[in-house]
């Protein structure tokens, strides 16, 4: 059975999160993600919930206090944002290489300075090499779908690595839409409960978190690198159960016209629409673009993105967020990573637009198409990073 | 609240020992001593959160380990966050599936404590988790190789403090944590010291028996950083009682008490010269910041017969 419900992301999210039963919630608020943990806090309160709402001093008691209610054994909730993750950061690490199945909605937000609390991809990036996997949103009902297939997935036998939830803030997190969700009695045949892996256990005394110098830390780094490729088809074998489940398909990687796309456009998160939008227009008028936006960003898709970039002339990568100094912005570079040894592969640009909230109109998206077309009659980049809706 | 079973004689201290010897502590440390202890006070399953520091890197070397008991490490910072969590997930799954649960026991040093992890340390408290926080007080940084903490005290030479021609030491009072403690209307609040062992275990008991936070404040001697005889540690400890430098007092419910009244101090020179880290402050240079710590300790002093209702 499934039922419509109004709700804007982060309610969404909470609702998931109500849905799956979770044990422990520790969390700090902080805007964009606040109405999750208010949510969650009213339903433990009101006795729809039965878990133990850990009301922490800052961000990074949240997710250190996750990482010893996981290591117990508890399914595990928390939510943050830009600086709250970036206080999180030293734990970010800790939670993954103890192999935690802690599940994290993120409320995309820019960094400071300046403060600001709309959308960028700061934080997303910022987590990217911190050993989480990570999905990104497009819409509301995709943030209720992805935070319930996230406890799927982390709790995986064949995988036990934390995941993190991305959801555009406000852009997301505060729009309401229509959500299907499932009636709470469904849930379990999607999401079984929590069968911890060696949890804390006094009649089975463990060492969690040792001293790990030179003679093993790097084993220890190999293994979760192995781990972290090896959560791939595990990730996939979710979407397939959650397909079948509740006949959405999710997919690591989202494509509109990359059968015959000369010119392709790739993103992240709720812009993905706006640029499917202009993308499908164009190709009525016979156009060949095509769009691709990723729904899994950690562990990166090399495969399939180097599957549905054959063909493409230009690619135009779209970064809501910066990486200065570096060589380009950090989807950019992943891109890049990832076709350095094609033989034939597309000329590629950087994109930088969206930062703390600034929009993106589809006028926007025409203009990349413009210059991607250019670039394709000229046979090179003459400019590799353009920043877009930024006033002269 | 289960029977508080008190001991009169070390003889009733149980024998088995649940922290393995092979360690890597330095001889004369104070640290394996309350980690012995408390695994032996403390009955029933129990669970040992650690911070960052001396008794975390020597006793987890992989892939050894010295802990017959679950442990964990998480970070510097926050110790007394992660056993939050793990309180309150074996709260939820003692509820929810039947999983008892076991005592929470969180092991930082002064560092730990007094410095970096002192929010970590304030938000358990005032969230009430149902955890013993014992800090075990070397005084400095030991670990990193012994930089001036919040903890040390007046006077002494660390390696960020060190005694130079101008500034003989660190010249900061040490941060007062049972008040501190206390000042969150933790149920019980206590100092302790090696040299005074039936008064420390049974300190650890009444902790235990108190569902709830509760703050243990450990002396902890450290040859290597203070610079003294590793054989002398305890006599160092107890001369720390005597001078009244380390007063032992606890606060049981709201109730101050002192649990050694130390009617006739000896001299803080006895328990000073012991020690490289302090010896600087017997030169005649120097005597104007003797004083000084003197006159401090005497103050101290007299705020706890206050509190405890003898003055």
């Amino acid at each position: 059975m499934v039922k419509r419900i109004g709700m804007n992301g982060d309610t969404a999210v909470a609702y998931a999160v109500k849905q799956a039963d979770v044990d422990v919630i520790a969390a700090y608020p902080i805007t964009p993600q606040t109405i999750i943990v208010e949510k969650l806090s009213e339903y433990v309160n009101n006795g729809e919930l039965n878990a133990a709402y850990v009301p922490v001093e800052s961000e990074h008691s949240a997710l250190s206090a996750c990482v010893g209610a996981s290591l117990a054994g508890a399914r595990v909730f928390t939510a943050t944002a830009s600086q709250g993750l970036a206080l999180m950061y030293e734990i970010l690490y800790i939670a993954s290489s103890l192999r935690t199945t802690i599940v994290m909605a993120l409320g995309n937000r820019a960094l400071s300075a300046p403060i600001n609390i709309h959308c960028s991809h700061d934080d997303a990036y910022a987590a990217r090499d911190a050993g989480w996997i990570q999905l990104f949103a497009e819409n509301v009902q995709e943030a209720y779908d992805l935070t319930l297939q996230a406890f799927r997935i982390s709790e995986d036998k064949n995988v036990l690595l934390p995941t993190i939830v991305n959801l555009d803030g406000f852009i997301l997190t505060h729009s309401l839409e229509g959500v299907n969700v499932f009636e709470d009695e469904d849930i379990a045949k999607f999401l079984p409960p929590k069968e911890p892996i060696q949890p804390i256990d006094p009649e089975n005394p463990i060492t969690y978190g040792p001293l790990g110098l030179f003679d093993s830390y790097i084993e220890f780094k190999k293994q979760q690198a192995e781990a972290m490729k090896a959560s791939y088809p595990h990730i996939l074998q979710a979407f397939k159960e959650f397909e079948e489940f509740s006949g959405r398909s999710y997919k690591p990687i989202k494509t509109l016209g990359m059968e015959d796309a000369e010119i392709a456009i790739m993103v992240l998160g709720s812009t993905a629409g706006t640029v499917r939008e202009v993308v499908r227009k164009m190709r009525e008028k016979g156009e060949k673009v095509g769009t691709i936006s990723l729904t899994l960003y950690r562990p990166f898709p090399e495969e399939e993105l180097k599957k549905v970039l054959k063909g493409v002339k230009v690619l135009a990568v779209m970064d809501r967020s910066y990486s200065f100094g570096s060589p380009g912005a950090q989807l950019f570079m992943d891109v890049t990573a990832t076709l350095i040894n094609m033989k034939e592969k597309p000329l590629i640009f950087n994109v930088i637009y969206g930062l703390g909230g600034r929009d993106l109109v589809p006028n926007h998206v025409l203009s990349i198409i413009e210059k991607a077309k250019e670039y394709a009659e000229l046979g090179e980049v003459s400019e590799k990073e353009i920043w877009i809706g930024v006033r002269e | 609240m289960s029977g508080l079973n008190l001991i009169k004689t070390l003889k009733e201290i149980p024998r088995e020992e649940l922290l393995a010897p092979g360690h890597r502590l330095c001889a004369g440390c104070g640290a394996p001593i309350i980690a012995r202890f408390v695994l032996k006070a403390i009955e029933g399953p129990k669970v040992v959160v650690n911070a960052t520091g001396c008794l975390e890197v020597a006793t987890t070397i992989f892939p050894y380990t010295s802990w017959k008991v679950p442990w964990v490490h998480s970070a510097f910072e926050n110790a007394a966050s992660t056993a939050s969590g793990i309180e309150a997930a074996f709260r939820i799954l003692e509820k929810k599936k039947g999983k008892k649960s076991p005592k929470v026991i969180v092991f930082g040093g002064d560092g730990g404590t007094f410095d970096i992890g002192l929010q970590a340390l304030s938000g358990a408290l005032e969230r009430g988790h149902d955890l013993i926080y014992i800090c075990y007080d070397n005084e400095a940084y030991m670990n990193t190789g012994i930089q001036r903490s919040s903890a040390t005290p007046k006077g002494a030479s660390t390696t960020t403090s060190p005694a130079g021609k101008v500034i003989p030491g660190k010249l900061e009072r040490k941060k007062d944590l049972i008040g501190i403690a206390v000042a969150h209307g933790i149920k019980y609040a206590a100092t302790a010291n090696p040299a005074y062992p039936i008064d420390l275990f049974n300190k650890i008991r009444k902790a235990a028996s108190v569902k709830g936070p509760t703050v243990i404040h450990y002396f902890t001697p450290c040859p290597t950083g203070w610079r003294a005889d590793p054989s002398r540690s305890i006599e160092i400890a107890r001369l720390a009682v005597q001078t009244r430098v380390w007063p032992l007092y606890e606060c049981d419910n709201g109730v101050w008490k002192l649990n050694v009244n130390v009617k006739k101090p000896k001299p803080v020179e006895e328990y000073l010269r012991l020690q490289g880290r302090f010896r600087h402050l017997l030169k005649p240079e120097n005597r104007w910041l003797l004083e000084e710590i003197k006159r401090d300790i005497e103050a101290n002093w007299e705020r706890i017969l206050k509190l405890t209702g003898l003055s």
